[in-house]
C-alpha cells in the first residue's frame, strides 16, 4: 500500500483553479523536493494534502484511508505542518510552542504527561533546539525558530511531515542543517514533503522531486531524472546548462545564459 | 517555572482578600475587620449590617465581578486578535451599550430600563459588527476590529447628537459612559454575576486552545483545533461577559486592556496562568479603584473610570519603558 496516493486533485481559489489535476504516489519513506515557480501550486498541494484544504475534485490517500474522511485529531496524529515563518508577538517558551504540538493527543483537562515530556525532548534533541528550551519564540533568530517550529510538527509523532519553504529565509549554514535535520527524519520512517525554491540543494539533498507548473506535475521522480535542461526551462522558462556535481554526483544547473535578463 | 507561576497565583488571591477588606472597612462609617468579620458570619449589631450588607457589599461585589470579566475577555480579545493592545470594547461592544444607554435616558426608563438598553445595545453591535466579518464559514478578525472600529464611530456620532438636543441628560450619559458602581443593589448582582462567572469559566476551558491559536490559526486546525468554533465561542461568551459588566457598570476603561497586559508581562503567555491570574488581578484592581472613586473626594463620588485611567495610564507608561529598557539591553 502507498503510504501517499494522491489522485486526480482539483483545487479552485474561486474562480482561479490552482490545481488542475495532480497525481502520484509515493511507496516509501523518503525526502520529497516540491519544486516550481511562485504561483505553480506548490503551498496549495501541500495544504490539500494535510487537509487543511479541500479538493473540488479527486482525493488524497494516506495509507489507504482518505485524509478528509479522518477525524481532525486522527490526521494531526499522522501529519505534521509547518507553515513558512510565522512571527508572533506573545511570549511562549520555545519548550511550550513544541509542546503543542501533542495537542492532538491531549483530552480537554488532561495533564501533559511523561510520554509527552519525552516525545518534547527527542523532537528538540533532533532538530538541536533543546538547549533553546528556556528562550521565548519571539527572540529567537529566523533559523533557530524554524527548527522550533519542525520540533513541533515532529512531537506530533507524524508519519507524514510537510513543510512549505522551509529554508527560504535562512543563511547557508542553517539551510544546509534544516535539510540534513529532515533528511534524517526519512530513516525514521517519516515520509518528507518540503516545498524549495533552491534546486541545486534539492537535488543534494531530495530522494524524489515533483515538477510543478501551473497547478500540474510536468515532472516527477528522482532528481537525475527531474532536473534537466528542458524541464527548467519549461517550468521556470529559464535557459539552465545542467551538469554534474562532480562531489556529490547530483545534476547542478548554472544559469549562465538567461536570455532575458542578458 | 510551575513554582513560580503557582507562586504569582498565592501572591494575586492575597491582594484580592486584601483589596476587599480594605474596600469593606473603608468609607464614610470606618468598620474595623472584627466587624467585617461579625457581619459575614451572621453576626454584628444592625447599624454595621446595613452600611455593609445594603451599601458595602453589593457594590464591592459587582466591582470585584466587573473587573475579573473585563480582564478575562480582555485577555482572550488580545489572544484571538493577535494584538496586546486589544481589549473587550475594541469590537464596539462599548459604544453600542452606550448608544443603549443613552437611548435609555433620554427615553427616561429608569435603572432597569438602562441596563437592559445597555445589554441588548451591546449585544445587537457585536452581532452586526460580527456579520460584516463572516465571509461564507470564516470569521477574519482584520476585519472584525476594523467593522468594530467604523461601527464605534458611528455610534458615538449619535451619542453626541442625542447628547446635544438633549441637554438635560447630557451629565447623565456623560457619567454613564464613565462607569460607576454607585447604583449597584444585590438585584443587579443576581443578573450580571452569574453570567460573568460561567463566562469566565466557559472562557477558561478553551485557554489551551487559545494558546494554539496565537501562534498561528493555521498550524492550530493542523494540530487538530477546530479553530472556527473556537473564535466563535470566544467571541460569543466575551462578548456576553462584557455586555453584562458594561449593563451594570458602565464603561469602565483601561481594566481590559492594562490587566491582561501588566499580567501577560508577569507570568507570561500560556493563557492556563495567564487567565485565572489576570483574572484575580482585575478583581482586586477594580474593587481598588472603586474604593478610591468613592471616598477620595467624599462625599461627592468620582466616575471610576477616571481612577482606573488615572492609575492604569502612567503604571502602564512605566511597564513599557521599562520593557523598552530591557530590549536595548
Amino acid at each position: 500500500m502507498s503510504i501517499v496516493n494522491v489522485k486526480d486533485l482539483h483545487f479552485s481559489y474561486g474562480m482561479i483553479q490552482a490545481l488542475k489535476g495532480v497525481n502520484f504516489k509515493i511507496d516509501d519513506y523518503k525526502m520529497v523536493g516540491i519544486l516550481g515557480s511562485n504561483g505553480s501550486g506548490k503551498t496549495t498541494l501541500l495544504k490539500n494534502i494535510s487537509g487543511y484544504l479541500k479538493p473540488s475534485k479527486g482525493n488524497v490517500f494516506i495509507m489507504g484511508k482518505s485524509v478528509y474522511k479522518m477525524r481532525a485529531k486522527d490526521r494531526a496524529m499522522l501529519i505534521g505542518y509547518v507553515p513558512q515563518d510565522m512571527y508572533f508577538d506573545f511570549e511562549f517558551t520555545s519548550y511550550d510552542v513544541v509542546m503543542m504540538g501533542r495537542t492532538p493527543y491531549l483530552r480537554r483537562f488532561q495533564r501533559e504527561t511523561e510520554k509527552d515530556a519525552s516525545s518534547v525532548k527527542e523532537a528538540m534533541i533532533l532538530t538541536n533546539t533543546w538547549d533553546l528550551k528556556d528562550r521565548y519564540v519571539n527572540e529567537l533568530s529566523g533559523g533557530q525558530r524554524q527548527r522550533v517550529y519542525i520540533a513541533r510538527a515532529l512531537a506530533q509523532e507524524p508519519k507524514i511531515l510537510l513543510l512549505d519553504e522551509p529554508i527560504s529565509h535562512l543563511d547557508v549554514k542553517y539551510q544546509i542543517e534544516v535539510l540534513s535535520i529532515l533528511k534524517q527524519l526519512t530513516a525514521k520512517k517519516i515520509l518528507v514533503f518540503a516545498v524549495l525554491h533552491d534546486i541545486n540543494l534539492s537535488s543534494q539533498f531530495c530522494d524524489f522531486i515533483l515538477l510543478m507548473k501551473d497547478g500540474e506535475i510536468i515532472s516527477m521522480g528522482t532528481p537525475n531524472e527531474v532536473i534537466t535542461a528542458e524541464n527548467m526551462k519549461m517550468a521556470f522558462s529559464v535557459d539552465a546548462d545542467v551538469i554534474r556535481n562532480p562531489i556529490t554526483d547530483t545534476p547542478l544547473i548554472v544559469l549562465s545564459k538567461n536570455k532575458g535578463m542578458i | 517555572m510551575k513554582v513560580k507561576k503557582g507562586f504569582y497565583l498565592l501572591i494575586s488571591i492575597v491582594i484580592l482578600i486584601a483589596s476587599l477588606m480594605f474596600s469593606a472597612s473603608v468609607g464614610a462609617v470606618k468598620m474595623p475587620l472584627k466587624s467585617i468579620v461579625d457581619v459575614i458570619f451572621g453576626d454584628g449589631n444592625s447599624t454595621d449590617k446595613m452600611i455593609l450588607l445594603n451599601l458595602r457589599f453589593p457594590r464591592i461585589i459587582e466591582a470585584a465581578f466587573t473587573g475579573m470579566g473585563l480582564s478575562v475577555a480582555g485577555t482572550f480579545f488580545q489572544g484571538l486578535l493577535k494584538n496586546p493592545m486589544a481589549d473587550p470594547y475594541v469590537l464596539g461592544i462599548s459604544s453600542g451599550a452606550a448608544f443603549g444607554a443613552s437611548i435609555a435616558i433620554v427615553l427616561g426608563l429608569g435603572i432597569f430600563g438602562l441596563q437592559f438598553f445597555a445589554f441588548a445595545f451591546a449585544l445587537m453591535t457585536i452581532y452586526v459588527v460580527y456579520i460584516l466579518a463572516k465571509k461564507g464559514p470564516y470569521i477574519k478578525m482584520q476585519t472584525m476590529l476594523l467593522a468594530g472600529i467604523a461601527i464605534s464611530a458611528f455610534m458615538s456620532s449619535i451619542i453626541s447628537l442625542m447628547m446635544l438636543l438633549n441637554h438635560d441628560e447630557m451629565s447623565q450619559i456623560v457619567f454613564w459612559t464613565m462607569g460607576g458602581f454607585s447604583l449597584i443593589s444585590w438585584s443587579q448582582i443576581f443578573y450580571t454575576v452569574p453570567i460573568i462567572l460561567i463566562g469566565c469559566i466557559t472562557l477558561y476551558v478553551f485557554s489551551r486552545d487559545l494558546n494554539v491559536i496565537m501562534t498561528g490559526e493555521e498550524i492550530a486546525e493542523h494540530l487538530g483545533i477546530d479553530t472556527e468554533r473556537v473564535k466563535k465561542i470566544i467571541l460569543i461568551v466575551g462578548s456576553l461577559i462584557t455586555a453584562s459588566s458594561v449593563s451594570a457598570g458602565g464603561i469602565i476603561g483601561f481594566v481590559g486592556l492594562i490587566v491582561p497586559h501588566i499580567s501577560r508581562l508577569i507570568v507570561g503567555s500560556d493563557n492556563r496562568f495567564l487567565v485565572p491570574f489576570s483574572g484575580i488581578v482585575g478583581a482586586a484592581f477594580l474593587v481598588f479603584a472603586d474604593t478610591l472613586a468613592r471616598t477620595v473626594m467624599a462625599p461627592v463620588e468620582i466616575p471610576v473610570g477616571i481612577i482606573t485611567a488615572a492609575c492604569g495610564g502612567p503604571f502602564f507608561i512605566y511597564l513599557l519603558v521599562k520593557n523598552k529598557n530591557k530590549e536595548v539591553k
